[in-house]
């Protein structure tokens, strides 16, 4: 008698995957966690990353960080100067995690040249949108340590609606 | 050779067999055939269409449509004025089924395409894992895969409609393009999982595509055990560059910028890494000044694609409302049309397999008699979760949420037949 053949009994276990070297994984841990975990050595002040911006940044982003053509850095979320630009009522002085600000420009700005600036640079450019955000002074200096422990304004808000609707299920 | 006035295809059977046998050349047979049924000054040629009297031409390696068709294509948009950030929207008021061509499916670009060899492209999973591994594109090409016809739309979809004061005047097309559906074929994320094995601790992922500006998403690794997959075909080719070629993470009725395309790194971690996107554009806030992060399911909404903003009805008389409907949650249970801006309602057909996570068609049939009409769909889902209305949706986001806008949409047609966007 034919046995069944039924696919669902079938488990299928595949192996074509070939490992990843020590070497080969290390250059991947640059993905900055809000806790700052892989955050790298270095550190920048605002006053550094004012040079910086204004040669890199600036043309997109405008002069004081609100008044580009590009994605806002500075203030509050909202619509601004009854202009109704919706794209440009959200801020980077928002975000609720400020290691991000880090993590993002040093994978993907400037726009146009992603992954151009050094680490310290970055350092240094996190450092002056923060100072323009009125989160930290123009010559305090920013490292791995530091930008982990500020805190954004607006974390206390954020709300994480996956592990809510998953917890609602529960 | 003596034709009998029998059916057609009789005769066609008669002469061929002796064309064919009989040695007789295409000229005889023509000109018997003409000494047959006509008088002898007459020709077939007079009178009738070009290409009905001329051979044709062969067709191409790679089919593209009829240069007649030239005006269904993409709409295409800069972002922040962007040549960089820039998007082509689908012409969901031109095509028809649910099926959208890959060269019309939408695709929107934070950072450009990028120009990615096959055979240099590499997948890595490692973080929380107990071996870290990596597939090449050839390696998975040969793993078991599974194919759906599935939804993929922007969370910004319809982001005019959700916050401009006034309706704007726009087409089907320029309000809710950012829309398409299409057979996604690819390797289940659990295979892959099973192979890294993850670590007890492993809860989110954080996908990274291969773009210049590294493009990330947290994904909950729930998800990618459930229906996720490494997408390598779409409507049965492979993946297009603008679609992620060589691959791209594909998660069923999940937003847009999620289905990470070109996706080359997945780091498995205990907490989300709360990438550029989580922080801002992919997040809304409520009007009670709330901030929801990680809102993924794009959720039930329809859209009629005809008639359609900026279309003209040609005369009074009977026209088919038809539109398309989809939930990110799982398959359309009803489609509800008005005619009279909401006061009455009116359940739609169906067509074909309504499908998890896909778009559905509904038609109906309706009589214009020349007046001013109010045309809304209204979409239930099958766990009952129903389109709200815009003061609905508005009442509970700020001002400026643009996210997950699947307010009804309604369609005002004036007495002379035009169509426009409004709102109800």
């Amino acid at each position: 008698m034919l046995k069944s053949f039924a696919v669902e009994n079938i488990k299928i276990v595949t192996d074509g995957g070939q490992p990843i070297s020590e070497k080969e994984l290390s250059k991947w841990q640059y993905t900055i966690y809000p806790d700052g975990r892989n955050l790298p050595e270095g550190e920048g002040t605002a006053l550094q990353g004012k040079a910086i911006y204004n040669a890199q940044c600036m043309a997109c982003h405008g002069e004081s960080g609100n008044n580009g053509i590009g994605p806002r850095l500075v203030g509050k979320q909202g619509y601004q100067n009854n202009s109704k630009n919706v794209l440009m009522t959200m801020s980077v002085g928002a975000w609720p995690h400020a290691t991000t600000i880090f993590d993002y420009i040093r994978r993907a700005m400037p726009h146009y040249a992603p992954k151009s600036l050094t680490d310290e640079q970055v350092y240094a450019l996190t450092a002056y949108i923060l100072n323009l955000n009125g989160l930290i002074a123009k010559d305090e200096k920013l490292d791995n340590v530091a930008l982990s422990k500020i805190q954004m304004p607006n974390e206390s808000i954020a709300i994480n609606m996956w592990e809510q609707e998953v917890n609602t299920q529960k | 050779m003596d034709i009998k006035k029998t059916k057609l295809n009789e005769n066609y059977d008669i002469n061929r067999r002796k064309f064919l046998f009989g040695g007789a050349t295409l000229a005889s047979v023509a000109v018997t055939s003409a000494l047959s049924f006509k008088s002898k000054a007459e020709t077939l040629s007079l009178d009738i269409p070009q290409h009905m009297q001329t051979p044709g031409t062969q067709s191409a390696e790679y089919g593209v449509p009829s240069k007649y068709e030239v005006d269904v294509k993409r709409k295409m948009e800069n972002f922040y004025q962007s040549a960089i950030f820039t998007g082509g929207l689908t012409p969901l008021d031109k095509l028809n089924g649910v099926i959208t061509p890959s060269g019309l499916h939408f695709s929107i670009h934070h950072n450009g395409i990028p120009e990615i060899s096959s055979e240099k492209h590499e997948l890595l999973v490692h973080g929380h894992v107990d071996k870290a591994l990596k597939w090449s594109v050839n390696t998975l090409l040969n793993y078991p895969m599974v194919s759906k016809i599935q939804f993929l739309e922007c969370a910004g979809n319809s982001a005019a409609n959700a916050v401009a004061d006034s309706p704007v005047d726009g087409s089907c097309t320029s309000i809710h393009g950012q829309v398409s559906c299409s057979e996604w074929t690819g390797v289940p994320l659990k295979y892959l999982l099973d192979e890294v094995g993850v670590k007890p601790n492993g809860k989110w992922v954080m996908c990274e595509g291969a773009d210049g500006g590294s493009h990330v998403r947290n994904v909950p690794l729930q998800k990618l055990y459930d229906d996720a997959i490494i997408a390598l075909y779409q409507n049965g080719e492979r993946v297009r560059p603008d679609q992620g070629y060589p691959m791209r993470l594909f998660l069923p009725g999940y937003e847009g910028n999620m289905n990470v395309k070109w996706i080359h790194r997945m780091e498995i971690s205990d907490i989300p890494s709360q990438s550029k996107d989580e922080q801002s554009l992919y997040a809304e806030y409520t009007r009670d000044n709330k901030l929801h992060q990680f809102t993924f399911h794009m959720e039930v909404k329809s859209i009629i694609t005809k008639p359609s903003g900026q279309q003209q009805l040609p005369n009074k008389g009977l026209y088919e409302i038809s539109g398309l409907a989809w939930s990110g949650r799982g398959k359309i249970k009803m489609v509800e049309i008005s005619v009279d801006g909401g006061k009455n309602w009116q359940v739609a057909e169906l067509e074909g397999f309504t499908m998890d996570k896909s778009f559905t068609r509904f038609r109906i049939p309706w009589q214009w008699r020349g007046e001013k009409s109010i045309l809304m769909s209204r979409a239930t889902d099958e766990f009952g979760n129903r389109q709200p209305t815009r003061s609905e949706w508005k009442s509970k986001f700020s001002d400026f949420t643009i996210n997950h806008f699947n307010a009804i949409n309604a369609w005002e047609i004036s007495k002379n037949g035009k169509v426009s966007n409004t709102y109800v």
